[in-house]
């Protein structure tokens, strides 16, 4: 048998059951019945995302949105240990507590590269094998482990799904051409016949417009068929290669200020219990914008050999 | 013009601090709207695009792991190894784990992330180099914590072009390739590398700074506690 993402959905989607099972069972649990509704709900589409149409899943994520903006979900009890059992325990093992996590990238790295499998599939693996380490050293019980995974989980709460939900939102904007549109109005008040105007152009361009889908993949077949290509590379005859990766950079630094890649800003800051959401963009914008000057001037000194 | 309300919508929503599902959901079904699709079409494509990008929460295997280490003392240990060792301070660690980052991405390898080292190792590391063993005060440490979370950002994504077979790299070329340009996949990677070099000096200044503005927050923290509180 194969390995497929969809067996690691199941393991998933079993899990978010867990979960929610033991969220109903928490008698201190703050938000009990939302936070159960949220995560089993999440679950199914998981484990039946593929079977269940398409309208009904849409359905189902307008729930939770409505569940979240409602403030229905929070944090319950978890059974934690004090702060003095940890310190005894962080002696008691020293640096063998750093195994498990290193298990999971080796594992990762090894499945990505000595198999077909890929390197979503050996994270996978390297979850669960790094889960067995774990367990196995610290000889707790599965009902101890599904409570701290629970804890984590409920820390980070509804951005958890967001970047799936952004990801919608990105398909939709597409769908409805908003890259077309800012293509256009970028195109439109730049003064093509300066070459430095145009690079400036499509380095801005990248940015803000990953900014808007958070993602530089989804900016740059549009940012690039919109505006590079017509006026950097065909007008002032730039190196597409090299223009291509520097705008791709660009688009990058776009990544790091902007809320909609939750998956790189709102979720680690979710995950580390910083009180602001954008904590971790507002610490980024200081080195992205700098960066976004200096490929700007990358693309102009370097894109354009044998023309200037 | 008319198209753009989705992206309105976002901007309006964040800056007023609606809860960021709803603002999606309101924007995706504006934006939906004013390109002519109905109700149900509009929930089928958040259905199907959701379900498509399951593949983004599997950091959510990963969490039954971190959770059980950190019950026996993860944080702490990852404490104790830095106040054992000299000379480590919070921004060196950062430092050290994006040039990490960066070198292993370059080699096309996945390795980091926040779930798998920010939150369990990194983080609790600079808390420990910042805080000496001292308590500090929430926002400092949500200070450290961003400044944490930013070094996997910046490693990973100015170290990933300069991988021949990176995905961004191949996307570019399949852009490129569509208008009538050949690109040459090496060209590409070699020339990832100015910026990666360049993002690797600012973010190195920047924990500099970060290192000298932290030790001066310390010494406050001191002054406070002996003044006998805590100062937020």
């Amino acid at each position: 048998m194969k390995i497929t993402l969809d067996h690691l959905y199941y393991l998933i989607g079993f899990l978010l059951f867990v979960f929610s099972a033991y969220t109903v069972f928490d008698k201190n649990h703050k938000a009990k019945w939302g936070t159960a509704l949220f995560w089993a709900i999440y679950g199914v589409t998981f484990m039946w995302g593929k079977e269940i149409p398409g309208y009904i899943v849409g359905g189902m994520v307008v729930v939770m949105a409505m569940i979240a903006s409602g403030k229905r979900i929070g944090i319950g009890s978890y059974g934690e240990t004090s702060k003095e059992s940890k310190i005894t325990e962080a002696k008691k093992y020293g640096n063998l507590l750093f195994i498990p996590t290193v298990v999971v990238p080796i594992i990762t790295f090894l499945v990505a590269t000595f198999t077909t499998l890929g390197a979503l599939i050996g994270l996978g693996i390297g979850s669960i094998a790094g889960f067995l380490v774990a367990l196995f050293m610290t000889k707790e019980t599965l009902t101890c482990a599904s409570n701290e995974g629970r804890r984590l989980l409920d820390a980070i709460g509804w951005a958890a799904i967001l970047s799936q939900f952004l990801a919608a939102l990105g398909f939709l904007f597409d769908k409805a051409g908003v890259g077309n549109v800012v293509a256009e109005m970028v195109s439109s008040i730049v003064p093509t016949e300066s070459t430095l105007a145009t690079v400036v152009a499509y380095c801005v361009g990248m940015a803000l417009f990953t900014m808007i889908m958070g993602n530089g993949f989804a900016a740059f077949a549009v940012i690039t068929t919109g505006i590079g290509i017509p006026l950097v590379i065909k007008l002032h005859g730039a190196d597409p290669a090299i223009a291509g990766v520097i705008a791709m950079l660009s688009g990058y630094c776009g990544t790091l200020m902007t809320p909609m890649a939750a998956n790189f800003n709102v979720v680690p800051a979710a995950l580390l219990e910083m009180s602001d959401k954008n904590g971790v963009i507002k610490s980024q914008i200081v080195t992205a914008l700098p960066l976004l000057l200096i490929n700007i001037f990358l693309m102009y000194y370097l894109a354009f050999p044998g023309v200037k | 013009m008319i198209k753009l309300i989705g992206v309105f919508i976002v901007v309006i929503g964040l800056v007023f601090r609606f809860n960021p599902l709803l603002v999606v959901i309101v924007a995706g079904f504006a934006t939906g709207l004013v390109s002519g699709m109905n109700f149900i079409e509009i929930l089928d494509v958040i259905g199907k695009a959701f379900v498509t990008n399951r593949y983004m929460s599997l950091f959510i295997l990963l969490l039954p792991v971190i959770g059980l280490l950190e019950r026996h003392g993860l944080k702490e240990q990852a404490e104790r190894f830095i106040l054992n060792l000299k000379g480590a301070t919070a921004g060196r660690i950062m430092l050290l784990y994006m040039i990490f980052r960066q070198v292993t991405g370059a080699f096309g390898m996945h390795l980091g992330g926040h779930p798998s080292f920010i939150r369990p190792i990194v983080s609790p590391m600079a808390e420990a180099a910042v805080a000496k063993g001292r308590i500090l005060p929430q926002s400092i440490l949500d200070e450290i914590r961003g400044m944490a979370a930013s070094s996997d950002n910046y490693g990973n994504f100015f170290g990933q072009l300069m991988f021949i077979a990176a995905g961004g790299l191949l996307l570019i070329k399949g852009v490129m390739e569509q208008t009538g340009y050949t690109v040459d996949l090496i060209t590409m990677a070699l020339y990832a590398v100015p910026t990666g070099v360049v993002a690797l000096i600012i973010a190195g200044t920047r924990y500099a700074f970060f290192d000298r503005r932290m030790s001066k927050k310390l010494d406050e923290v001191i002054k406070s506690e002996s003044n006998g509180g805590i100062s937020q």
